[in-house]
């Protein structure tokens, strides 16, 4: 047997320290509080990370609101010259970053360096490329910034929605208070260093930890100009609710139940591929994972037994061994979540793992499949948020598109043919902010994404993403 | 399937051939790159460079071949490292029908196989009965594998039922000997176009499926290899017969063949992670594999002064 020996990236590049203070106006101040972040692989606490209450963000928004004076007057170029030199920071100190970001959230070191970081500093990139052409986007000759923008993003990439966020506000000429997910907040913290590294100007980027109610405080404060979040449905509705009625401008970008459609015609073994990497690419904790499998019945079996013998090859574990293909779930809170689920699921369909011995340590989580399941089951219905897949059939293309627009979510969608001609017809009746042909979550800095319904409103990304930091 | 062997015809071989699920190249490629970035440390290393030696087909096809340089190729196959007792014998040699006699005198006795290319290698532009003395001299003077070649101009102009008939009679021509059945995917062009040959040469009775003369560029890459491993798994299930795969050209370094070993362990199965079922046709690999072998044991790069250049 070819038995693959570990072969661990070294957690010595990165230095952890014991705490981590709020970064606000460009400095670490301490908080009011503190709390302990994990390694969920490991459940090692690894820092402990300060608590912001109101009166740090307060303390944030007003030294955003005071670097917004000169950071938004400051000629685009200039701004682009700051964001070209974090991005290139970024590169730099890649490694250092995608160590740190497998640890803390868990997810295999080989996506953080080769999806996670590459694709962070391509946003930065992309963005400080538009700081100056501004005018030329399409929004008027002269732009403006809308002020301070209050962002509040995930634990699934905690970097890579920084990077969403951070990049676009910035070049429009806004400045940012930004709060990371509690369960992941060091590398937005080592971004922080970064900034100061870049001599970015003070309170132009701040940076506040904590849980819902630091995000509650910054969401709902008077002198936050515009709210951007990603994350679940659920909190979406509550920020769109608390924002009502203020002149707060609003981006979204929440939940998604994809289904990711083959047809027979479809390239199966790529298509396999497609379905593996929709659903089980980091450890399906991805708002547009492909999480509902449609299947043209005349390939069904053909395509189910393949993806068996393609899971049976998936390596779970340790998420800094380079030849992990599944890391860790991100917190205890997300492993009961995925596993109350998955015994509704049980109770409904049959379910599938292949055989694969996990940690008894840390949050695990074995990638599973749920055959026979039906548009009433609810793990067809609910955004499940773990490698959980739940296949239908379907046999005809008009059945496909029914099924696959069948849900409150519209974020993304896949479609599986040779044929090029179905996949214009069927991409255009999805639903579904982004769609992918032959492909399953590519990202690029510069394609717009977002959703229809509610998985949100607003895109990120492209020249689209700059509208949602502009006053147009 | 046993239907459409017992009689094909064009039309038949055709329908089936231009059924088989599509390629896609992007995602193929992806695939064939994420696998190249496994990691392969100590332990596994040493076992992935042991296996690799064992698989490889000692090859030297040039005009200017003498019996000499054959003898000295012959040798080193079964000796790779004078240095190491425990360095396994490679898998075979592979010369021209020329050399054959004077390879197989050297070979005598000894568990390494000897391969003959034939059919009028590496174009195959000949009359198919130039091809089958081709191949019976060769099996006649000791060969027990031979690596024909299709003719590719047949295949992309859709003749397969040619393709076809002539892949059987020199199978037939071969008797005992293994048949190797080289595609030259680096003429054909598309990924469909090397699903479908693979699958043409199978039926025709290829005991394996070699990607390349190594006369063409590119010769063979990781993605056409593991395209090709897909099409021995799926006729295993289908059939019930398996079929080896041999890339060869292109492969020089342990690195890259550790890559194929990789792909083979997760595409097809360890089932070929054997020198029955998986080659691969190499000259300058066995050195680096040597050189990589003895830093392992001693910790430390000799340089290349230290393994014998042929």
């Amino acid at each position: 047997m070819f038995e693959y020996a570990p072969a661990p990236e070294s957690a010595s590049i990165v230095d952890i320290k014991p705490s981590y203070g709020l970064f606000i106006d460009g400095q670490f101040v301490d908080g009011s509080g503190a709390f302990k972040t994990i390694n969920p692989a490991t459940e090692e606490p690894l820092a402990e990370v300060a608590l912001a209450d109101a009166g740090d963000v307060d303390k944030a928004v007003a030294a955003a609101r005071k670097a917004f004076k000169k950071w938004s007057k400051l000629p685009g170029k200039e701004r682009g010259k700051y964001l070209f030199r974090i991005a290139r920071i970024l590169q730099e100190r890649s490694r250092e970053l995608a160590v740190l970001e497998s640890i803390d959230n868990g997810k295999p070191i080989k996506e953080s360096r080769d999806v996670d970081l590459p694709l962070v500093a391509a946003h930065f990139f992309y963005y400080a490329g538009w700081a100056d052409k501004l005018g030329y986007a399409g929004f008027g000759p002269d732009p403006k910034p809308i002020g301070v923008a209050g962002q509040v993003i995930p634990w699934n990439f905690p970097l890579l929605m920084l990077a969403w966020k951070i990049a676009p506000a910035l070049a429009c000429g806004n400045t940012v208070v930004l709060k990371p997910a509690e369960t992941t907040p060091l590398t937005a913290l080592l971004f922080a260093e970064i900034c100061q590294q870049a001599d970015l100007p003070p309170g132009v980027v701040n940076i506040v930890t904590g849980a819902g109610e630091t995000g509650s405080a910054l969401v709902n404060h008077p002198g936050v100009d515009k709210v951007a979040f990603t994350g679940s449905t659920e909190v979406g509705r509550m920020i769109a609710r608390s924002v009502a009625g203020t002149n707060k401008k609003v981006t979204l970008e929440l939940g998604g139940k994809a289904a990711n459609i083959i047809f027979e015609d479809a390239p199966i073994d790529q298509a396999v591929e497609g379905i593996v990497n929709g659903i089980f690419f980091n450890q399906g904790h991805v708002c547009c994972a492909g999480s509902r499998l449609l299947v043209q019945e005349s390939v069904a079996e053909e395509v189910l037994d393949s993806l068996k013998r393609r899971m049976a090859t998936l390596r779970v574990g340790d998420p800094l061994d380079k030849n992990t293909d599944i890391g860790a779930i991100n917190s205890a809170e997300q492993l009961s979540r995925i596993r109350a689920l998955a015994e509704i699921g049980e109770s409904e369909a049959d379910r599938w793992s292949p055989p694969c011995e996990l940690p008894a340590k840390g949050f695990w989580f074995a990638p599973t499949v749920f055959t026979g399941v039906t548009q009433a089951h609810r793990i067809a219905q609910e955004e499940i948020f773990g490698p959980v897949l739940s296949v239908l059939t379907f046999r005809t293309p008009a059945e496909a598109v029914e099924k696959a627009n069948n849900t409150p979510y519209g974020l993304s969608a896949g479609v599986w043919t040779e044929k090029g001609s179905r996949i214009l017809k069927i991409a255009d009746k999805l639903r579904a902010g982004v769609v992918w042909a032959n492909t399953f979550n590519k990202f690029d800095p510069t394609s717009p994404f977002g959703g229809y319904k509610e998985s949100g409103y607003g895109r990120e990304g492209g020249r689209h993403g700059l509208e949602a930091y502009l006053n147009v | 399937m046993t239907a459409l062997l017992t009689s094909p015809t064009n039309a038949t071989l055709r329908a089936f051939l231009h059924g088989l699920p599509g390629v896609d190249a992007v995602g193929l490629e992806q695939r064939a790159a994420s696998l190249g970035t496994r990691s392969i440390k100590t332990t596994s290393k040493a076992y992935a460079l042991d296996l690799a030696l064992r698989m490889v087909d000692l090859t030297t096809l040039e005009g200017a071949d003498t019996p000499g340089k054959v003898r000295s190729l012959c040798a080193k196959a079964l000796r790779p490292d004078p240095s190491d007792p425990e360095c396994p014998p490679v898998a075979a040699v592979c010369v021209y029908p020329s050399m054959v006699p004077v390879a197989a005198e050297a070979l005598k006795g000894s568990k390494v196989h000897l391969a003959s290319v034939a059919t009028a290698f590496p174009s195959g532009q000949a009359p198919l009965q130039v091809k089958l003395d081709d191949t019976r001299a060769a099996v006649q003077a000791g060969a027990d594998e031979i690596d024909m070649v299709i003719s590719r101009g047949a295949f992309l102009a859709g003749d397969y039922l040619h393709v076809y008939e002539e892949i059987a009679a020199v199978r037939e021509a071969c008797g005992d000997a293994h048949l190797k059945v080289i595609l030259e995917t680096g003429e054909l062009a598309t990924y469909d176009n090397i699903r479908r040959a693979s699958w043409l040469a199978m039926m025709a009775g290829a005991h394996f499926i070699k990607t390349s003369t190594g006369k063409v560029s590119p010769a063979a890459t990781l993605p056409t290899t593991l395209l090709m491993l897909e099409a021995v798994r799926d006729y295993l299930d289908q059939t019930g017969t398996k079929i080896g795969v041999k890339p060869a050209g292109g492969i020089r370094t342990s690195k890259d063949a550790i890559k194929y070993l990789v792909t083979v362990n997760e595409i097809a199965g360890p089932g070929w992670l054997d020198p029955d079922w998986f080659r691969f046709g190499a000259s300058t690999l066995l050195n680096d594999l040597l050189m990589q072998r003895a830093k392992l044991r001693t910790g430390h790069y000799s340089g290349p002064d230290y393994m014998t250049v042929d």
